[in-house]
């Protein structure tokens, strides 16, 4: 692997590609990350989005991206990329367009689809081994259709389908070990409030072939319900806590690009967010609160003894 | 000329063959699988250069052959029944992508119950779709439907994907003589595909498929999208008559057999037609004066040649193999809103239901809508729809049933 050119933050893209004034609600975490993605990817990008939120980022006339863009539906994005993949690969074989017309393909959703919807048209794009790049944003919930929870929601989550003094009562899909089991070739766990981690990643994925596939863990001032202005603090402390776990994995090996060696506690995470308010008043859901440090604590344990795994 | 025994689906095959089709995402599903099975592996033998990807469902196979479209190349898939319910979403979808392909549908009557027999009900799912429809009833015009379908899709005025139909077993399995085209004279007919401004390059980005705000926009496109479908009308007729001409088997939109001086008509879609050809023969033998009509387009519908072909009729029978559940037959709906209001319309059309999940038409069953609808005719008035059904067939039916009683009462005593 060639060295990373993003040393610094001040290494990072300063102009940025994606055009701004977007329909998309201020303070959106998975906006957030897509403009620092495509910073890095560039224009020579076609993106095949799956139904969400991040389909009213085009709408007639508007466009904020310089690149191409395909709206499918929200099941099969992937096998749109598979489309225009293998279509730009005969092009491309049978000397119809040059090489410098070609184009990197990206998939777009959110985490309805990845975790669910799209799980089986993702599978089928990664045993194709399709050479494309995924970008999950996860907002932890159906965000477009005002926030039900999806197979991402986390444990005790309140969302407009989970509403009861115990929020929502599954727990969260570990999609990364669900995408790694299928041995693509990149998968990385990401967050736009950690800019410098995203930018590697990206410039990693976006020089490697086949799969590769990015899950943005996506904080969503309206479905999280937190003021705007406080995204990029919830990103970090989802990473502080210990809560979103950077990593990459390539060819199966995973690494912990940015391991938080003092874990705050996920106190300090979900107080911040309206949707875990039923866990401190009227009173503290002690026992809620315990199982979901517990399950932090014996994440990063099972990290620190690989042989636990 | 020499011919060929190809079955229906080894007639599709040769028909993509030819079109030099670049890109076939692909699924299993019978009665359709011989298709893709014959161009993989051709593709295998280095007999086709051409690009096969086997999708994990219709759903994706259907959005992988519609942005592969968008791209740019000329691609190809198939299905049937199941298949194309599974893929309904994007059916729709890529239709209002505006983007050219063919589809060969496979009819097979729908679940439940599951059966693999054919009957129409599948292939009625897509009419409101934009995809236009081009149905067959014999297997050379399933290969020549494929040449002509890709014209269609990819004329300007249209731009639009085609259904190729065919019945499930009746044409799938069944083998005829087929003319297989020389392939420089379909090259001439059916040059490579130019997509023009169809495709993602990465000197002239654009945006596809994009959400729209409020009725005035949405509705402006669905409109542009009728539009189109209805311009293949006029476009199928002049791709029809350079195809007679370059080949010389003639395809109307609208298929007319022995109607100049009938007096009653049977209308019917796909492999059954033939059926209806033979009673109409047997009926002219004993002096009736019946003829045949068969869309051979149904979407767009041809309006035109049906009310010009029916003009004077004094009555017309509709045979559908499909079932509206709460309405009848959707090509009876289909006949009488054409119809409807239009000076010399035929007075009465009989509706009959008949060869569901595969089941026969016979022929004396043709004599007998035959007399019905002359009897309608006498009478002025039309009866209620007829479900095709003899006593033997409920009488078999009953025994299965007795027969499930006992199984079940054997697997209780069993227990
Ligand atoms: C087949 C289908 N079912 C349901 C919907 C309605 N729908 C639109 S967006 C959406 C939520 C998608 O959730 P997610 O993938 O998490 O993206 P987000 O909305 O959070 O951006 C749903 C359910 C749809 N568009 N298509
Ligand atoms: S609902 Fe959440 S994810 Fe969707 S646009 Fe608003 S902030 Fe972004």
């Amino acid at each position: 692997m060639s060295e990373t050119v993003f040393k610094r933050m001040k290494s990072l893209p300063s102009a940025h590609l994606l055009g701004a004034g977007t329909s998309l609600c201020a303070g959106c975490g998975g906006l957030e990350a897509l403009k620092e993605i495509y910073d890095i990817l560039g224009e020579k990008t076609v993106i095949v989005n799956a139904a969400g939120c991040m389909t009213l980022l085009t709408i007639y006339p508007f466009t904020p991206f310089r690149g191409s863009w395909l709206y499918t539906a929200m099941a099969s994005a992937p096998a749109g990329a598979q489309g225009i993949r293998d279509a730009l690969d005969i092009l491309l074989h049978k000397g119809r367009i040059s090489p410098e017309e070609d184009l990197k393909v990206v998939v777009l959703t959110g985490d309805g689809a990845a975790y669910g919807m799209g799980l089986s048209s993702t599978s089928g794009a990664i045993e194709r081994e399709l050479d494309f790049l995924y970008i999950c944003y996860d907002n932890e919930g159906y965000g477009n259709t005002g926030q039900q929870f999806s197979g991402a929601t986390p444990h005790g989550a309140r969302t407009s389908t989970s509403k009861g003094p115990r929020g929502f009562p599954g727990y969260k899909k570990d999609l990364f070990a669900i995408w790694s089991a299928h041995r693509p070739s990149y998968v990385a766990t990401v967050v736009g409030a950690e800019a410098l981690d995203l930018a590697r990643k990206i410039e990693k994925a976006a020089g490697l072939k086949g799969p590769r596939l990015i899950i943005a863990l996506s904080p969503c001032p309206t479905g999280w319900s937190y003021d705007p202005k406080e995204t990029v603090e919830i990103g970090k402390l989802a990473v502080k806590t210990g809560v979103w776990p950077l990593k990459e994995s390539i060819n199966g090996e995973v690494v912990h690009t940015k391991v938080p060696h003092k874990r705050l506690p996920v106190e300090a995470y979900l107080e911040r967010q309206g949707r875990f308010a039923h866990l401190f008043s009227p009173q503290r859901n002690k026992v809620l609160l315990k199982e979901i440090q517990a399950r932090v604590d014996a994440y990063w344990e099972r990290v620190s003894q690989p042989t636990l795994l | 000329m020499k011919r060929t025994l190809l079955t229906g689906n080894g007639a599709a095959a040769w028909g993509v063959r030819l079109a030099g089709v670049d890109y076939v995402p692909a699924f299993p599903i019978t009665p359709q699988t011989e298709i893709i099975e014959t161009i993989a592996n051709w593709i295998d033998l280095g007999e086709m250069d051409c690009r096969m990807v086997t999708l994990e469902s219709e759903h994706s196979m259907i959005t992988a052959a519609g942005a592969a479209a968008a791209t740019g190349v000329r691609a190809f898939t198939a299905t049937s029944s199941q298949g194309l319910l599974y893929a309904m979403e994007m059916i729709y979808t890529v239709a209002g992508w505006r983007v050219p392909f063919v589809m060969v549908n496979v009819s097979r009557g729908l679940s439940a119950p599951i059966t693999l027999e054919p009957d129409h009900n599948d292939i009625l799912v897509a009419r409101d779709s934009g995809f236009l429809q081009i149905h067959c009833a014999t297997c050379q015009e399933v290969l020549d439907s494929i040449l002509m379908a890709f014209r269609l899709a990819e004329d300007e005025q249209v731009r639009l994907p085609v259904i190729v139909n065919m019945d499930g077993f009746y044409l799938s399995f069944t083998r005829e003589p087929v003319e297989i085209p020389d392939a420089d004279a379909v090259t001439r007919f059916l040059p490579p595909f130019d997509p023009e401004n169809i495709c993602f390059r990465a000197s002239a980005p654009v945006s596809e498929a994009v959400a729209v705000l409020g009725g005035p926009p949405y509705s402006y496109f669905r409109y542009e999208t009728h539009l189109a479908s209805l311009n293949a009308v006029p476009v199928f007729a002049k791709i029809a008559e350079e195809f007679a001409q370059a080949f010389g088997r003639t395809y109307e939109a609208v298929e007319a057999y022995r109607t100049d001086d009938a007096e009653l008509v049977f209308v019917i879609m796909g492999s059954f037609a033939t059926k209806a050809k033979d009673a109409v023969d047997r009926l002219r033998e004993a002096g009736r004066s019946v003829g045949l009509l068969r869309p051979r387009l149904l979407r767009p519908f041809p309006n035109g040649d049906i009310r010009r072909i029916l003009a004077g009729k004094k009555g017309v029978a509709v045979i559908d193999q499909n079932l509206s559940m709460g309405m009848g037959g959707v090509l009876h709906s289909e006949l009488a809103s054409a119809l409807y209001g239009q000076a010399h319309a035929p007075p009465v059309l009989v509706s009959f239901i008949g060869g569901l999940g595969g089941r026969d038409i016979g022929p004396e069953e043709f004599y007998e809508m035959a007399s019905v609808t002359r009897k309608a005719v006498e009478d002025g008035k039309a009866p209620a729809p007829r479900l095709l059904y003899t006593e033997k067939e409920l009488r078999e039916v009953r025994k299965l049933q007795a027969i499930a009683q006992v199984e079940r009462e054997n697997l209780g005593q069993n227990q």
